[in-house]
């Protein structure tokens, strides 16, 4: 656990709420600089977690370090040097541009000295020169998202979490958003994210999948495509498809079958040996395979698989 | 396009709010039992579509039929053949699982049996059949979702209007969604859903992108996927910024992207460009793992269409 070049370290971190373990016994480490997405179903424990990591929820036992300073007993100093940047972008719609930056340093006691160079730097960064005085009720989503960002960082913030940043952001704008993170990222920043979307997760350097409290999976983008598939995933274009998919479901060797628009999803536990399995399976019901070929799982294949499979969380332990 | 039996005709629709043109001369037209998407980001006018075919909301101008009935002329009639479910479904949160579907039967009229058949089966179908005590209320932001849907199709619609279901929704309640949803298409259900996931649209049989109250283009996303002029290339690297800045504004790279693996590039021809690639990552004296050619997602489809390199494929 050396601290040096680490950003955010967490060791055994547990929270209860009563009887219920909301966080059990998570450890992770996030270096400087890293993109750390935090992926998990509905509560899995995520928003938890980041409380925590934010001092803003007292850990039942564990430790977490922000920066070097411990959340449990420094929660003041933790808040005073993350960014946080919530899904609904917390701005004041009936303050301007200008009125919304100048609430934020205050807030996060931006000095004097800094305060204009930052503001204008975070005008800049949002592209909204000359919209100033707009009041940000007006404003398009992606722009709001831009100064919701700037906001969130005027004070340089060391460690910054963004909580689904981009969620009904036009492409256009996400692209824009990410390519500013990953700049922060490339100063030095360390950023957390935890998000639903698949597709946001593919911009982090690392993911960690949680679910029922307890880190179940974890890497780069790829990596976790391809280690934690468990089995191949084939894709199926052929006649009949709702017959097809009733026949498939539970067949032998088939893990697991879903329709995508057109085609079939198939988990097998080898695609070379089910590719001949599946099509004379379904040409002895009657049904032509037109198409079947193995397909790259996405992270959401992987997200379904990795936690529809866990059933004893008990046993499970972290991965390193 | 005569004979053909489409279940939901939208004809050069258009509603202005306050001067803002939230939709703007759209049209499109969905077959019986076919699940159609309306793509787009906030803002982009897909709500405003959902509530005109519902019944709820007048059009300037323009035109709608579903299931038969015109949605401006006679949007009481409309309504009795089409389930709406808006973002925010009216559950009764101090009411059971099982209370809230009894509710929504009575409202439609659902005879005793038929409701307690079709609950259990989309309750299972759902993952939920162990809730069904449970108040609404307590139930999670995925349960919340699925239940509303399951009050929706506890009579059977002959068209299904669903407005962002699963927005806020993890991937494996997702899932659940619509594997209930394809299980609609065997009763002749057409379906018409709206998503800000760009991803979720692959599960369509066909997408309209929308865009600023416009339709970008309209096909299956396998012919949209195939239309895509250029290819996209994933190169697997930990010198990510390195390498972005010597390709960018290479001759037949239109966009370099930075992802959590390394970098996601647009480019012209793939099998030409890929070994030059190469030799310039190379003469920099720069490191990649891996660089290959990767299908292309409706995110970069819709990227392509609003900056306007996409020649052809707008409706």
């Amino acid at each position: 656990m050396n601290g040096a070049s680490s950003a955010v370290v967490v060791t055994d971190l547990v929270k209860r709420f009563g009887d219920f373990v909301a966080v059990d016994a998570i450890s992770l480490e996030a270096r400087k600089g890293e993109i750390f997405g935090f992926l998990g179903p509905n509560g899995a424990g995520k928003s938890t977690t980041i409380r925590m990591l934010c001092g803003l929820l007292r850990p039942t036992s564990g430790q977490a370090q922000v920066s070097g300073l411990d959340v449990a007993t420094q929660p003041e100093q933790v808040r005073q040097n993350i960014g946080y940047m919530s899904q609904k972008f917390s701005l004041y719609n009936d303050l301007t541009v200008s009125e919304n930056l100048n609430f934020f340093a205050g807030m996060y006691s931006v000095g004097r000295s800094d305060l204009t160079s930052r503001l204008d730097w975070a005008i800049d960064m949002a592209g909204l020169r000359g919209r100033e005085n707009s009041f940000t009720g007006t404003l398009a989503a992606g722009w709001k998202q831009r100064l919701a960002l700037g906001c969130a960082v005027l004070h340089r913030p060391q460690v910054l979490f963004l909580d689904e940043p981009t969620s009904g952001v036009d492409p256009l704008s996400r692209r824009k958003f990410w390519d500013m993170i990953h700049t922060m990222a490339a100063e030095g920043v360390t950023v957390f994210v935890t998000t639903h979307y698949m597709d946001e997760a593919e911009y982090c350097n690392r993911l960690v999948l949680i679910d029922r409290g307890k880190i179940v999976a974890s890497g780069s983008p790829l990596e976790l495509k391809q280690k934690y598939m468990a089995g191949d995933l084939l894709l199926v274009e052929c006649d009949e498809i709702g017959t097809a998919l009733e026949l498939l479901q539970g067949a032998p060797g088939v893990d697991d079958a879903a329709i995508f628009g057109n085609a079939l999803h198939l988990v097998v536990p080898k695609a070379s040996a089910a590719i001949a399995a599946v099509t004379s399976y379904l040409s002895q019901h009657g049904i032509t395979v037109q198409t079947i070929e193995p397909i790259r799982p996405s992270l959401e294949d992987v997200f379904v698989s990795l936690t529809t499979a866990r059933t004893g969380a008990a046993t499970e332990k972290p991965i390193p | 396009m005569t004979g053909v039996p489409y279940t939901i005709e939208v004809h050069e629709l258009t509603k202005s709010f306050s001067g803002v043109v939230a939709v703007d001369h759209l049209s499109f037209s969905i077959s019986k039992g076919e699940i159609f998407g309306l793509v787009g980001p906030d803002g982009a006018g897909k709500t405003t579509v959902m509530r005109m075919l519902a019944g709820v909301m007048a059009p300037d101008s323009g035109g709608a039929v579903v299931a038969g009935c015109d949605v401006v002329a006679s949007p009481e009639s409309a309504k009795q053949r089409l389930s709406y479910m808006p973002q925010r479904f009216g559950l009764y949160e101090d009411l059971t699982v099982d209370e809230n579907i009894g509710f929504y039967a009575k409202i439609f009229g659902v005879k005793a049996a038929a409701r307690d058949e079709r609950a259990a089966r989309l309750l299972a179908a759902a993952g939920m059949s162990e809730f069904r005590s449970r108040l609404a209320g307590k139930l999670s932001g995925g349960m919340k979702q699925k239940l509303g849907l399951v009050c929706a199709l506890i009579h059977t619609p002959e068209v299904l209007l669903l407005d962002e279901p699963t927005n806020g929704v993890d991937p494996v309640s997702r899932r659940d969604f619509w594997c209930i949803l394809y299980s609609l298409l065997n009763e002749g259900v057409t379906i018409l859903v709206t998503t800000a996931y760009l991803d979720e649209a692959e599960r369509c049989h066909r997408i309209a992108l929308m865009h600023e109250g416009r339709m970008l283009f309209c096909d299956t996303p396998a012919r949209l996927k195939a239309n895509l002029p250029g290819a996209v290339l994933s190169i697997v690297t930990s010198q990510p910024r390195e390498i972005s800045e010597r390709l960018a504004g290479q001759s037949g790279v239109s966009s370099v992207m930075i992802v959590g693996d390394g970098l996601h590039l647009m480019v012209g021809d793939a099998a030409t460009l890929i070994p030059q690639l190469k030799e310039i990552i190379a003469a920099a004296g720069l490191s990649y793992e891996s660089i290959e050619q990767v299908a292309p997602t409706v995110e970069d489809l819709f990227v392509e269409a609003v900056t306007g390199t996409m020649r052809g494929m707008e409706q």
